[in-house]
This record gives C-alpha cells, structure tokens and sequence, in this order.
C-alpha cells in the first residue's frame, strides 16, 4: 500500500513540477529541483505490475466519458437530464485498463477543475501535455528511445507538411497506448497494431481531413501495384517501405514523401532484404519458442521469392549436381562405346 | 529400318510443346525469384511473378487437357503400371541404360503400338504426372489465392510450409525436365526423339 502511495504521490508531483514549469516564473529553480529528483522518481514512475491506484478516483470521470448517453441532475430544473457525449471525449476504459498509462488519475494530466460538474468552460483551454514532457531526457524510458523518436518525426512528412497541431496524439492514444515490444509480442500482432495505427487515418476520410482539404488517396488502388496488396498488409507493416529504416530504432518515425517509397519487389524479396533491417529479423525468437526445430527451418524463409533456407539451397545444388554428374559420365561412356 | 510408327497424335504434341515451353517460363522465372537479387535480377522480380503466374495458370489449363485426353484416347492405357511385374521390369530396363546400351544390347521393351513407354518411363511418368503435378498445381493455385491457405498447420505457418512444397516439388520437375531431356537423346539418333516431337512418328531402333 505504501508503495502504492509513493508511486501515486510521486507520479503527481512529477506532473505537478512540468506544469509548474510552463509558468516560467520557477523554472530555473524547479529544473534544479526537477534534475535532483528525476533519479529517485524516475525509479518509482511506474509499477507495471502493480494494480493502478488511480481507479477508484477514475471511476468519477469514467461514469460518463465511457458511455454515449450519460446523465445528470439539473440542479436549477431538478431534472435527470440524458445528453449524447461528444464521441472525442468517449474512453473505452478496458483500453485504458490495459494501457501504459492506466496507473494515472485522469487529473494527473487534466486539469483538477474537470473534478467538479458541470466543468468550467476554461478547462477544456487547458495546454496538453506532449510525450516529450514526461518521457523526454527521462533515463526510465531510455530504451524506447524517445528523443530519436521525436528526432525523427521532425523529419518526417507528418511534421514538415503540417503544423505543431500534428502531435504524437493524431496517430497514439495516451488513453489507449500498449507497449508492443519486440519479443513480447508474434510479429503478426505488431504488424496489425503498428497498421492500424496509420490506416485509421489514412483510410477515413473525415479523420484524413483534419489536417488536410486534399482528397484521400484510396489505399488499394495507390497499392495497386503490389500483388495480394491485403496479405502484404498483413505481414508488413507500412513503415516499412514508407520511413526511412534505422536498425537502431524501435518503430521508425521517419514519414517519407511517397516519392521515396520503397516500390521494388527485390528490395524486400531477395537474400539481402531491407526487412532484416527491423522488425523481422526478431522473428527468430518468435520462431524459437515454438520448438528448435521450427527455428532452424524456418528461420530466414519467411519471404516468398527469398527463400533463404541455406539447407534446402544446399541440398538442391548437391542432388542437381549429382543428376549432371550421372549424365556426364553416362555421355562419356556412349560415346567411349559408340 | 523398320516401318515408322505413328504415336504421337497432333493434339498431344501441341500439349506435350505447351508444357515444354511453359516448363522453361516457369523453370527460369521461379529461379528468378528464388534466387532474387537486387544487383544481379535474373529477370526483374514483378516480371517474373506475372510471368510465373500466367505460365502456371496455363500449365494447369494443359494439365486438364492431359487428364481430359487420357481419360477420352486410349492414351491413357499407356501409364498403366504393372505392378506385379514392376520391380523386375525396372531392374531390367536400369540395367539397359547402365550396362546393356554400352554393349549395344537390344533395349529389353522396344516401342510398339501397344507400349509407348518402357517401365522405368512409365513409372517416372506416372509419379510427375499424377503425383507431382497435382501437388505443384494446388500449392501453386493456394499462392496465387492465399486468402484459401489455412494459417498455421502444427505450429507453423500455412504460407510457409505451401511456399516449401510448392518450392520442393518445383526442384523435383524441374530435375525431372532435365534427365528427361536426356533420356529423349537415347533414341535411334540422339536427335530422332526430338524430330518424333514434331511430326509424330516414333523411329524404331
């Protein structure tokens, strides 16, 4: 329970200290204070395991924004009153519940007006946090590589075509997000999720149109070219052939102009395949838990046109060259005998 | 010389150069893509798979016609094993292409109207025609429509293990393509086998 407590209180202050921080006023003196105590929160952050404090605090807010219709009293009227949600503002708590984030009150990152109903009007002005903001310089989340990633979304077409108002939230969820790490996970179900992530915008158009006037390409008919288009989606995950791939990075973040677009088949169907350069060259550890001998198989054969299965290579070249041997020296000795 | 015999009829020698050329299509396209590489492209990749897959949709139209034709000619009576007989026949005709044709022995099962084909023949025939064709023909078919293939298959993956048939009985045709070939120079004249091809009469020995 205590730890529970220090991981909640600190939590809190961490988020406490940032706001403070935008005021400017004590910066300089809170960057200090923020430096120095970054090492003993940054251990207490988040518990993964244990059972998020913040549920029964959760539950206020959840009562309505998990729900289309909710309902409340008119205190001037003295009338239950049933209204529609605004859809933007509708959670789907087993989301949350299985997300990274479920350890915090909704008023680690809101504001603690929303606390009271009807909520003030000037709430809803309230600045949003960025990922940056907590995550950013953080030695906790080191591994997920967080200032590459902002380094390379800079890059990419999502930042440079669009304003500041594309943030890391347009294409993740912080209500929502999961962690799919590598090894963790089958490679199909990372594929699907990462997918998911760019077709949710990219194929409906009224998502597609929050940031742009321009007709929505249809995916299939843009990806025409690719035989069995679906079962690449499948298999493939669009930032593969649509960032600019680095072997150090997690998930590539590097938007390219369609120009650049990986379009040749062999660049990915052949020996030396781009595709080793991320998320598949882990799909030996995938195939390491379903048995030795699947990972010895299987490994590095998973691309039609590449079979790069060195044994089954290495026994059609032996048993080819045994039937030309056999036909050579069968040759000889025709015409020895002619 | 013997009179000449007529045992090819038109229709299956327009079969038999169908397949032939198709084999080849196939043949090297499927190395192409097996093969695959960005700085030396045999035949550029996106190429190779429609070409692979035209010349493998009609190998599987010419296959019907093989099975259409057996089944409506007599042809068919001719890829008829004797079983009972079957191990001493093929020791028999092995022991022809290994010791008997150097010492100019009379092959031990000269063609005539009613055997087309020897016993190590008939046999080899049956097995790619009736065994290895089907398998090439289905898995290919499931490539072509992969959305048919059933996902995992004791652990591994459904697409993998057709790629692996599919690749593996493509490496056994195409061996087969090559000693039959061979075999087709074993004839009266290396050559008379190859000219039969194309006008239909089999030159006795």
């Amino acid at each position: 329970m205590l730890e529970r407590l220090k991981s909640h209180i600190s939590v809190n202050l961490f988020f406490k200290l940032t706001t403070l921080m935008r005021t400017k006023s004590l910066s300089a003196l809170l960057l200090f204070l923020l430096i120095t105590s970054t090492a003993v929160f940054g251990q207490l952050l988040v518990d993964m395991e244990a059972t998020p404090a913040s549920v029964e605090s959760n539950q206020q807010c959840f009562e309505c924004h998990t729900r289309q219709i909710y309902s409340y009293e008119n205190d001037w009227s003295g009338l239950v009153e049933r209204k529609a949600m605004n859809p933007n503002y509708i959670l789907d708590s087993a989301a949350f519940h299985q997300g990274v984030h479920r350890h915090f009150a909704c008023t680690d990152c809101h504001s603690p007006e929303y606390e009271s109903f009807p909520h003030a009007a000037e709430a809803r002005l309230e600045p949003m946090y960025s990922c940056m903001d907590c995550h950013g310089g953080d030695e906790t989340y080191e591994q997920y590589h967080f200032e590459l990633i902002e380094e390379e979304f800079y890059k990419s077409v999502h930042s440079t075509r669009y304003d500041d108002s594309f943030d890391c939230w347009m294409c993740h969820d912080p209500h929502a997000y999961k962690a799919m790490t590598r090894g963790d996970f089958k490679i199909s179900e990372i594929v699907q999720n990462h997918n998911k992530t760019c077709i949710d915008c990219h194929n409906d158009a009224v998502k597609f149109s929050i940031l742009t006037d321009s007709v929505r390409p249809d995916l299939a008919l843009v990806h025409e070219f690719i035989p069995n288009y679906n079962l690449h989606l499948k298999a493939v995950r669009c930032i593969e052939c649509h960032t600019a791939q680095e072997d150090t990075m997690w998930v590539a973040h590097q938007i390219l102009e369609k120009e650049f677009a990986v379009k040749k088949c062999v660049d990915c169907h052949s020996s030396n395949t781009m595709l080793m350069a991320s998320l598949y060259k882990y799909q030996n550890l995938e195939a390491r838990q379903d048995g030795f001998l699947n990972a010895i198989i299987l490994n590095n054969s998973y691309v039609i046109g590449a079979n790069r299965n060195y044994i089954f290579n290495i026994i059609s070249i032996v048993l080819f060259g045994l039937a030309l041997l056999a036909i050579a020296v069968h040759v000889f000795f025709r015409i020895k005998n002619r | 010389m013997s009179e000449r015999l007529y045992l090819y009829p038109i229709w299956l020698r327009i079969w038999h150069a169908i397949n032939a050329f198709m084999f080849l299509v196939l043949l090297a396209t499927g190395l192409s893509m097996q093969y695959s590489n960005p700085d030396l492209p045999l035949i550029r990749f996106d190429l190779a798979v429609q070409f692979h897959n035209i010349a493998g949709l009609i190998v599987t139209f010419n296959y019907l016609i093989f099975v259409a034709g057996n089944l409506a000619t007599k042809n068919g009576n001719y890829y008829r094993l004797e079983i009972a007989k079957l191990y001493k026949d093929l020791s028999l005709q092995l022991e022809y292409y290994l010791i008997g044709v150097f010492k100019k022995r009379p092959t031990p099962f000269p063609i005539n109207e009613k055997r087309k084909f020897n016993p190590l023949q008939k046999v080899t025939y049956v097995a790619t025609m009736y065994g290895l064709m089907p398998v090439i023909i289905v898995t290919g078919l499931a490539l072509l429509f992969p959305e048919i293939i059933i996902e995992k298959i004791f652990q591994s993956s459904g697409f993998f293990l057709t790629a692996i048939l599919h690749t593996i009985v493509g490496f056994m045709l195409s061996l087969f393509l090559v000693i039959h070939v061979y075999f087709s120079t074993m004839g009266s004249s290396p050559t008379s086998n190859f000219k039969s091809m194309v006008n239909g009469y089999h030159e006795p020995h």
